[in-house]
């Protein structure tokens, strides 16, 4: 691991821990852009970490370039030092796998992918090389994921599945990115997954959708009145599979005010899920099955 | 009062200076792509500078007021029009209630900026009035405004008519227009041959060119470093582990057409950056319309800071002389 430092343009600096994905490279990612934050830096103005990487902008009138750059480097060791643990929550998502809305819209964009000739599903199966897209949609689900950034557009979520690197799904994003994906769509692109809070552009494969809002602007879903941006880095998701009749339940739900996804405050520490992958989950999952 | 819309335009929204602060959660700041233009008609209609106006994209909306109010109208250059007569743009002027102001075609720039004494007066969202379409958050509704839409606008004195600012402050788009970048981020993505092409190249400004982003064409077709791609990141060698995105930072899907982020930029993916337009040359790309001839110039940090202060100088100046 090497952390690379760059300057984006005259108000940005960029911080990427690593090149590759791993949840080590996310918490020091984490842990510096906390270092920042808490040294209260005049003039910066916004902070944003990403899955191995953060940028924090500026504004060089009130701060030199390379002054906010010998400050955030200062903050480098500290974070390396920091403890690998947070306490955060598990989130159970319900996803229809296979629904109606994403495969129009997939094989609307037939041309921009890969393989015309399948679903996205069928490709990410295949070359994972699961031999059927149910198996596939079993791995999808079958172990929790970790939120390792927010953003794209609002309140979009990045996860990263909580098993050993080669359990780890990958698949390409599109060819040519698609100038529409359904809101809620759950996606795929490199070894990250993601839901897409609103409609709009996407690149990644499409596998499903969840009729859980996690962006509501006018703040009226019942468990977003506090904020309109659902996730936040470091929570815990296990997709639930469903089907029409349970989405269609779930949407009028949401839709009269009385859906509550089913969530349990959890710890999460990297060095003991490392040691043993399968308990720590294991237990993730008690916590959630008693909430 | 309220600002009646007869003809929205093409993709009229509410805007002001933005919401910097939620850029970690995938909400840009947003605000006016010129944002010296927005302050200056705010300025010539006595408003704080960073008052919420309308920006029109290319073509002009129809709009009846309900009151009298001071207007004035700065950005590209489109022929202004009050109940018919022409008016003239980065000049203040007043408006009698019942008065409907229009406008011609775009002669040249992209944008324009309307300011209304008092300034527009919808709900702000997270500390702004700016429109995120997207996200359905500011604006009217979250949305661009759409006809039959009553704005409101806020109570202010009126001003006296034919303030205005000395044509050498304001900036048009040259030809071919100069957009200087500072290079870093993933720049090393690309071998030496393909980052002075990039400079070398005469740019085209795409179809695909709005808030969000400018896209260009026309330049070779950029070759990658070879490598292993690092894991997680993706197999085409433009991916990279998806991070953060700067504004005005320069990607490259696929190595063929450069986006540009601006003011609603998606705030971070998995395509790799070149490296990012200066600070003082945002504005610039605002008034850039498709097929608009573009060179990217290379400078250093210094050259980028200067140009900055230049452009500060030059709102001081508009400050002074507007008083």
């Amino acid at each position: 691991m090497k952390t690379r430092y760059s300057y984006g343009g005259d108000e940005h600096i960029y911080v990427e821990v690593d090149e590759e994905m791993s949840l080590d490279a996310f918490f020091i990612s984490l842990s510096m852009s906390k270092a920042v934050r808490e040294a209260n830096i005049p003039g910066v103005t916004e902070i944003c970490p990403a899955n191995a990487s953060f940028e924090v902008r500026f504004d060089p009138d009130v701060i030199a370039p390379e002054t906010m750059m010998a400050k955030i480097k200062e903050l480098e060791h500290k974070a390396e030092q920091a403890e690998k643990r947070l306490s955060t929550r598990i989130i159970e998502i319900p996803v229809y796998y296979q629904d109606p809305w994403t495969h129009e819209t997939l094989m609307r964009f037939r041309e921009r992918h890969q393989d015309p000739s399948g679903s996205d599903l069928d490709y990410a199966a295949r070359i994972n090389g699961y031999d059927s897209v149910a198996a596939f949609i079993e791995a999808h689900h079958s172990q929790p994921w970790f939120v390792s950034m927010v953003g794209f557009v609002a309140g979009l979520p990045f996860l990263y599945q909580l098993v050993e690197r080669e359990k780890q799904l990958q698949v390409p994003k599109y060819l040519r990115p698609r100038t529409d994906t359904p809101r809620h769509t759950v996606g795929y692109g490199g070894c990250f997954s993601c839901i897409y809070s609103v409609r709009g552009a996407g690149g990644y494969q499409m596998f499903g959708i969840t009729p859980m809002p996690i962006f509501d602007p006018e703040q009226k879903v019942s468990y977003l009145e506090d904020f309109m941006v659902f996730f936040k880095p470091g929570d815990i998701v296990k997709w639930k599979p469903i089907d029409r009749a349970e989405y269609d339940r779930i949407t009028a739900a949401v839709e009269q005010g009385t859906y509550a996804p089913r969530i349990a405050e959890v710890d999460f520490d990297l060095d003991a899920f490392n040691a043993d992958m399968t308990g720590f989950n294991a237990k993730l999952m008690e916590a959630l099955n008693d909430a | 009062m309220t600002l009646n819309i007869v003809k929205p335009g093409l993709a009229t929204s509410i805007q002001d200076l933005g919401r910097p602060g939620y850029f970690h959660l995938g909400i840009p700041e947003g605000g006016a792509m010129d944002r010296l233009a927005l302050r200056a008609a705010n300025m010539l209609v006595g408003n704080p500078e960073g008052a919420a106006c309308l920006e029109a994209v290319f073509m002009g909306p129809e709009i009846t007021f309900t009151a009298e109010a001071s207007v004035a109208i700065t950005g590209g250059e489109m022929p202004i029009l009050l109940d018919g007569v022409t008016k003239e743009s980065w000049t203040s002027f007043t408006v009698k209630p019942g008065q409907t102001l229009s406008f011609g075609f775009l002669k040249s720039g992209a944008r324009i900026y309307i300011a209304v004494s008092g300034g527009i007066a919808t709900e702000p969202a997270l500390g702004s009035r700016s429109t995120y379409p997207i996200g359905a958050l500011g604006g009217f509704h979250g949305r661009n405004i759409a006809a039959g839409d009553e704005l409101p606008v806020g109570t202010a004195p009126l001003v006296e008519e034919g303030r205005s600012t000395p044509a050498e402050l304001r900036r048009g788009p040259g030809s071919p227009t100069e957009l200087r970048v500072l290079t870093g981020l993933y720049w090393y993505r690309l071998t030496e041959a393909s980052g002075q092409n990039f400079f070398n190249d005469t740019w085209t400004v795409a179809p695909e060119a709005d808030r969000m982003g400018y896209r260009f064409r026309g330049g070779q077709p950029m070759e990658f470093v070879e490598r292993e791609q690092p894991f997680g990141a993706g197999a085409d060698p433009s991916n990279i582990v998806d991070g953060c995105y700067s504004y005005g930072s320069i990607q490259v899907p696929g190595g063929s057409e450069p986006i540009v982020l601006h003011r609603d930029a998606v705030s971070g993916g998995g395509y790799f950056t070149l490296g990012a337009v200066i600070s003082a040359d945002m504005d610039l790309i605002g008034q850039l319309q498709p097929n608009t001839q573009v060179k990217f110039i290379k400078v250093e940090m210094e050259e980028a800071l200067q140009a900055r202060a230049e452009r500060k100088a030059v709102l001081e100046m508009m400050r002074k002389y507007i008083g």
